[in-house]
């Protein structure tokens, strides 16, 4: 019987069938974080379990971090014991951790990724939501909540409901300027914040293909965005470039081994998906969002859409109450918006590629006078690169802040929040209210688009650049 | 005695007062805020619920009428966005017992299962109905989940759907690791035709 990607990775990880639809499967790679371990460590403590593979589980201090100066303690007391109790946990279960000493600390879905740890048909889990982001490279990654951290912690297995399988056809070329952001967010657009819903998403077409390993995980990261519970593409020659090498990856006759069965990770021709969507990535222009969902977003050549105008009557609701919310008026041409706040950065678009693209923007140009800009790159290992490569100059020169790896403004758990009525573009993932800070509007973009905005003090369309 | 929000707190059957939240797409970021989730504890999440919201006095669950409600009635995608738990353990812990909605984000719903939370689907009409109802003072619903019937005593009664296991691990208040652990032989024989 013909199998769908997601069909292949789902089977093969079945440890035992529990019901119709309902399968005990196994976990390759925990990623932890800060944030949704504590509880599960201490579940685990009152239980007298162990952790069944720690060296199928991985570490990071991300979200709750400082991305100042490293030399100093955490000035947060809370911050500290949390991140101090990871430390605790990865000492006592035996689990490696990247803590805020490390070169390879990062945000916990760049640094799988970049160290290689992420690979080809595993089944990837994390207590985040943007878990999602993994898929990029043929596996089924998904987030998960603090009690199915211990059970993966303790058992390494997880229960799960088959997810049905939604296809997303991007097909066409990119015009200049249009980035793997802005496809997401267009599809988004398309079938809303629930359209995906109960399915696992597999990105498929020629713009898919197209994209860089980098650019994948944007699309991948988003697939939460859209409602999925995971979004995937199949492994090809780009993927298997991107991994070789790396640290955790396989190496030498191993290497070789792995790439032929990696190869096989694809859907069969014909192969049933329970539903299709397509796009077509020659019509995408860059994106912006408007509202308070990434799915209330639109081409920067579009104005604040009129609720009155929309058909259904809960989203002429929902877009009253979010543009009440992020202070703005029908009709108004979404170029020329003037911000206050950029945020360059999340596991949605702080790898190097985003940065040098963000970069060449900025080069030679200064941030507008009363914008205030920050780089906050994914990684301690990206931040490394970028300034190997002079990036940090070009930033720092145009008037940024240049600072250290964390989660940051994305979601505003440390020191870096906007303040009320503070309109930020930002690369990250979310334009929720009060997300980036209570009272905060967040405008969700690429990273070139963002870095425009920071220049001009407005939101601007790119490629007029 | 186990308390909602507890892991292992069944669910059965249960009836109270219901309140309205008529919003769509309500993301865990405004069912608990960032600043509530440094906590290394499962406890104390009940004041953080809807903290911003609740700063307006005109918030749903500010209404006098709200006070001591039990089941929460709102709109479609309820409990989007991130995966934090937290935003359960907060629904629980200020006394929610079931959320009724047309839809539900799926990270959500599994946080609900292994909480002692029922998440309730029904068709949007119904929910309408039923927030149309709750937006007065003490009305009580009934959630039974054996039977998996939800009705109030103005006549309306409605089957819903539950997940197979999700109910079966609320039914029972299920120590799911415990019984996880159980399937040892099939997870050992499982990394043994891995290596």
């Amino acid at each position: 019987m013909s199998r769908t990607l997601f069909d292949r990775i789902w089977d093969g990880h079945v440890v035992r069938e529990l019901a119709d639809g309902v399968a005990l499967l196994y976990v390759d790679l925990h990623l932890v974080h800060e944030v949704t371990s504590p509880q599960a460590f201490a579940g685990l403590k009152r239980e007298k379990r162990s952790v069944r593979r720690p060296e199928r589980t991985l570490a990071t201090v991300d979200h709750n971090v400082p991305t100042g100066d490293r030399s100093l303690p955490i000035a947060d007391a809370i911050s500290a014991r949390q991140v101090d109790a990871l430390g605790t946990n990865a000492r006592e279960f035996g689990i490696e951790l990247f803590d805020l000493r490390s070169p390879d600390q990062g945000i916990v879905h760049v640094i799988g990724p970049e160290l290689g740890a992420t690979q080809p048909g595993m089944l990837i889990v994390c207590g985040d939501s943007h878990t999602s982001t993994h898929g990029a490279f043929g596996a089924f990654a998904l987030g998960i909540g603090t009690s199915e951290v211990e059970h993966v912690l303790a058992t390494q297995c997880i229960v799960l409901n088959k997810p049905r399988n939604l296809e997303a056809r991007i097909t066409g070329d990119r015009a200049p300027g249009v980035s793997a952001k802005d496809l997401i967010l267009a599809l988004i657009g398309k079938i809303g914040t629930a359209g995906a819903s109960g399915h696992v998403i597999e990105y498929t077409g020629e713009a898919i293909r197209a994209l860089s390993m980098e650019e994948r995980m944007t699309v991948c990261n988003m697939s939460i965005e859209a409602g999925a519970r995971a979004g995937m593409i199949a492994p090809d020659e780009i993927t298997f470039d991107y991994l070789k090498g790396r640290p955790r990856a396989p190496a030498g006759e191993s290497w070789s081994r792995n790439v032929e069965q990696w190869r096989t990770l694809r859907t069969d021709p014909g192969a049933p998906y329970d539903r299709s969507v397509t796009l077509d990535a020659s019509k995408v222009g860059p994106q912006v969002t408007w509202g308070t969902t990434p799915g209330m977003v639109a081409d920067i050549t579009a104005r604040v859409p009129d609720p009155a105008e929309l058909p259904a009557e809960g989203d002429r609701e929902a877009a009253t109450r979010a543009l009440a919310y992020m202070g703005l008026v029908p009709g108004t041409p979404l170029e020329g918006i003037p911000i206050d706040r950029v945020f360059l950065g999340s596991c949605t678009n702080a790898r190097i590629e985003d940065l040098r693209a963000a970069a060449s923007v900025v080069r030679g140009r200064h941030v507008a006078a009363r914008v205030r800009a920050m780089v906050v790159p994914g990684s301690q290992r990206v931040k490394a690169q970028a300034e190997r490569e002079g990036l940090d100059r070009v930033f720092r020169d145009a008037g940024f802040e240049w600072r250290n790896a964390g989660c940051s403004m994305c979601l505003g758990m440390n020191a870096d929040v906007l303040g009320a009525g503070e309109r930020c573009a930002a690369t990250s993932n979310r334009n929720f209210e009060g997300r980036q800070g209570r009272g905060g509007r967040t405008h969700l973009m690429s990273p070139a688009m963002a870095a425009a905005a920071a220049i001009e003090g407005r939101l601007v369309d790119v490629r007029g650049w | 005695m186990c308390a909602a929000g507890d892991p292992m707190t069944p669910f059965v059957r249960h009836k109270g007062k219901a309140t309205a939240l008529p919003r769509r797409d309500v993301d865990t970021d405004q069912i608990i805020p960032k600043q509530f989730l440094k906590g290394v504890d499962r406890t104390g999440f009940g004041d953080g619920l809807f903290f911003d919201w609740r700063a307006d006095p005109n918030f749903e669950l500010n209404r006098p009428e709200a006070r001591g409600a039990t089941i929460l009635v709102t709109g479609p995608n309820f409990g989007c966005g991130s995966s934090r738990e937290h935003a359960v353990w907060a629904l629980a812990q200020y006394g929610f017992r079931a959320i009724i909605a047309p839809s539900f984000a799926d990270i959500f719903l599994a946080n609900c299962y292994r909480n002692g939370v029922l998440p309730v689907r029904l068709p949007a009409p119904q929910v309408d109905t039923l927030i149309e109802r709750a937006a007065g003072d003490s009305y009580e619903i009934a959630v039974d989940l054996e039977q998996c019937v939800v009705s109030d005593d103005l006549g309306f009664s409605a089957r819903f759907t539950a997940d197979p296991y999700g109910r079966e691990l609320l039914l029972r208040g299920l120590d799911e690791i415990g019984r996880t652990l159980l399937e040892e032989p099939s997870i050992a024989a499982y990394e043994r035709s891995h290596a």
